[in-house]
């Protein structure tokens, strides 16, 4: 790993320092491991508020229909700002490899980046993905020059596949889409991280801000996420405590946790105690 | 031309719609009011280059989706 840790000398008390290497996709540096969704948010003032205090730098956006029979400063580009932040599409809501590609291709003819958020839902109630149907795609919109960021199951085999397929990122889910559950099953996501060689980013399914930081513990590379912050009660708030957590989360996993054990070891000496 | 005066019916985003004949993908938009650089224009299944808006004719029986970006996760 290319982490460093420093100790401060020449007799100056200095605390350790960890240094990161920044998160890089698709040979773009990124200075925040938080990706947002624009979803659901109550007013977009609320989001672009909330983007501003979790200092993000990509959120994801779908590709809909413009409504002709309404104003069109409901589409999410009267609200942010190209310049600062990239964004993302999606793919969300599509069932079938082909319908992925299609959303995917009109995304990158609306923002000119060929980033896309590969998504190929493979069930209603679970929205869990298909993942036949995402390799699929992913192997298509790679030969197309996609950069893409594959959502997947906690799957190590799917993750191994994706990767061969070309994704640039490769997210694997904490717990299902928007269910606020949290991260289910570390050791997979572990094990994933572990064998990969691309970024890894959990997508999906965190609640709150321990659910990010755990996350992040694991060692991955970023977090992307949508309810935890728009469903907040204050979603402000909320979005700087996930850019708290995240980097809570990083900082935790290269510092290195204490083994766990089940029996206590006392703090303070056990000898010089006064009789 | 006679012709411009005539009506040809197209379908946009599922709902049918008449429009004058001899137009341009972009002359439609205007109508619509739409900024051309917020939305993508899917014609027949194809994608419209923003440049070539102008130059692409809509014809009777044309299928457009006109999509742009909204909230999602």
């Amino acid at each position: 790993m290319a982490t460093t840790i420093s100790h401060g000398g020449h007799g100056v008390q200095q605390a350790p320092r960890v240094e990161d290497v920044p998160l890089v996709i698709a040979g773009r540096t990124l200075r925040s491991r938080l990706i947002l969704g624009t979803g659901k948010y109550s007013s977009n003032d609320v989001m672009v508020r909330a983007f501003k205090a979790a200092d993000v730098e990509v959120v994801t956006v779908a590709v809909r229909r413009v409504n002709l029979d309404r104003t069109q400063e409901e589409g999410i580009l009267y609200h942010l700002d190209p310049e600062r932040i990239l964004l993302l599409p999606n793919t969300a809501g599509c069932y079938t490899a082909d319908e992925a590609v299609r959303f995917a291709r009109l995304g990158r003819a609306a923002c000119s980046s060929d980033w896309v958020k590969l998504e190929v839902i493979g069930d209603q109630r679970t929205l869990l993905p298909d993942v036949a149907g995402t390799l699929e795609a992913a192997k298509t919109l790679v030969a197309e020059g996609f950069k893409v960021l594959a959502y997947t199951n906690d799957d190590l085999i799917t993750a191994l596949r994706l990767e061969d397929a070309g994704c640039a990122a490769v997210m694997p889910l904490a717990s299902m889409i928007g269910s606020g559950l949290g991260l289910v099953n570390p050791y997979t996501i572990r094990e994933i991280k572990r064998r990969l060689t691309v970024p890894v980013l959990v997508d999906a399914g965190v609640g709150t801000a321990s659910d990010a930081c755990i996350t992040m513990e694991q060692g991955v590379d970023g977090v992307l996420m949508n309810t935890a912050v728009a469903e907040a009660e204050d979603p402000v708030t909320m979005a700087r405590a996930m850019k708290l957590a995240i980097e809570a989360g990083r900082l935790a996993y290269l510092a290195g946790r204490m083994p766990r054990r089940e029996v206590a070891v006392p703090s303070s000496p056990t000898s010089g105690m006064p009789s | 031309m006679s012709t411009t005066s005539d009506k040809i019916r197209i379908i946009i985003n599922g709902d049918e719609r008449d429009i004058d004949a001899g137009k341009t993908v972009a002359d439609l938009l205007t109508e619509l009011n739409l900024n051309p650089r917020l939305v993508v224009v899917e014609h027949n299944r194809e994608i419209l280059d923003r440049s070539s808006l102008d130059a692409a004719r809509v014809a009777a029986g044309d299928v457009f989706e006109v999509v742009h970006f909204v909230g999602g996760g």
